[in-house]
């Protein structure tokens, strides 16, 4: 199973980017093999409108089944449910930090948004 | 001839200045609220609304049976209000500027149209001022179609005062569109020669004459005057900042009512905006 980080650098020791919709970067986790990618998210950065359902796009594409990230906006939310795709919050400070998180099974899976609006 | 009244930023008394000029015209005259986003014209006219029209853009809806996934939709939208993942598309309705596009590249012809409504146009008759306002839903971020609604009251060429929104993006483009000069209201401060400068480098885009009104004269500085002298542009109105303005506009009540000697000033706006418009502001 892969894992979606919102990520502001390109290794597990990033900071986690909290906004869902605006992170620059996706770190893209194996689980079963204890590998990953960074994908680029820099399309959503532009985005005038609709950065949160750009993002899941993004995150759909890189076959993620989850994503782990601070914030999630409405749009985005419902994108990645649409897509199939779990949603767990989080501040933890790094990718590390989360993944830790999620693989202590310390992650709640968010039944909603959490954040109204522009921000994610 | 329309006349459009807008401002770099909110707050400068554009629509005071709008209001106002209506008021002294005396003979029939629109004034057209554009300012869809916080509609105040209305506050200072005596009046009732009359019709109300609601208006709506087309949005798409899915037949699930005909579509098959295929995301040429989704691929489409540059608003990212559809989108497929491999199968029927969601529709995110508050996104959609209903252009109409997914339905025309669907190969399925899954999509249909359906009205989304995103605000209403009411009119108010005033004396000789036939206030038409566009007035949006909390929320939706459609202004610009709503704006195009409310413009659609100026098509029989009755002479028209258009109360833009302020700042410079796209609904007051969509306001100033078509109009045959605009009046620029600013403060003599730094902030307000900012703005005013912004506005300009736009207005200058849309290629329409350019007048500028003062609002609050003596509480900053003469940069806005000299400003207007160097890029050309006639000041066509200084409003002297004169607390009983400020009473009056909260008390909802025009200047030219409250405070009669300022009366012949709008005169002499109405007059020159007037003229100008046959002769080319600042050309
Ligand atoms: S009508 Fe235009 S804006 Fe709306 S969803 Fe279709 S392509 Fe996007
Ligand atoms: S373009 Fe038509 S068939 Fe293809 S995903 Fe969109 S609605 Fe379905």
């Amino acid at each position: 199973m892969k894992i979606a980080f919102s990520s502001s650098g390109d290794d597990v020791h990033s900071p986690l980017d909290p906004r869902f919709g605006r992170a620059p970067k996706f770190l893209v986790y194996d689980l079963e093999t204890d590998r990953y990618e960074v994908v680029d998210n820099r399309r959503s950065l532009d985005a005038a409108q609709g950065a949160g359902i750009q993002s899941a796009e993004t995150v759909a594409r890189s076959g993620a089944g989850s994503v782990v990230t601070g914030h999630c906006g409405p749009n985005a939310f419902r994108a990645l449910s649409g897509a199939g795709i779990k949603v767990y919050h989080t501040d933890a400070p790094t990718v590390a930090a989360a993944l830790d998180l999620y693989r202590s099974g310390k992650l709640l899976e968010a039944r909603s948004e959490d954040v109204r609006g522009h921000w994610a | 001839m329309i006349l459009a009244v807008a401002s770099g930023k909110g707050g400068t008394g554009k629509t005071t200045v709008a209001v106002n000029l209506a008021r002294v015209v005396g003979s029939p005259i629109l004034l057209v609220d554009c300012d869809v986003e916080e509609p105040n014209a209305h506050l200072f006219l005596e009046g009732e609304f009359g019709e109300e029209e609601v208006v709506g853009i087309p949005i798409p809806e899915v037949d699930k049976s005909l579509c098959d996934g295929c995301g040429e939709c989704g691929r489409f939208c540059e608003y990212r209000a559809i989108v497929s993942f491999g199968e029927a598309p969601l529709v995110f309705p508050e996104l959609c500027h209903g252009c109409g596009g997914c339905a025309l590249v669907c190969p399925k012809r899954a999509i249909r149209e359906v009205e989304r409504r995103i605000g209403v146009v009411r009119t108010m008759r005033a004396g000789p001022v036939t206030l038409i306002q566009g007035v949006l839903d909390v929320g939706s971020p459609m202004a610009p179609p709503l704006i195009r609604a409310v413009k659609t009251s100026l098509r029989n060429g009755e002479p028209a005062i258009l109360d833009a929104p302020p700042g410079t993006s796209c609904p007051v483009v969509a306001a100033v569109r078509d109009a045959d000069s605009v009046l620029l209201v600013a403060e003599p401060t730094p902030f307000g020669l900012h703005d005013l400068a912004l506005a300009v480098e736009m207005m200058r885009e849309t290629g329409v004459p350019l007048g500028v009104v003062i609002n609050r004269c003596g509480i900053g500085d003469d940069r806005v005057h000299a400003f207007c002298a160097r890029e050309g542009i006639p000041v066509l109105l200084e409003i002297p900042d004169d607390r009983r303005i400020a009473e009056a506009y909260s008390r909802g009540r025009l200047i030219v009512d409250a405070l009669p000697e300022y009366r012949r000033l709008f005169e002499v706006l109405a007059e020159k905006t007037l003229r100008s418009v046959r002769e080319g502001v600042g050309e």
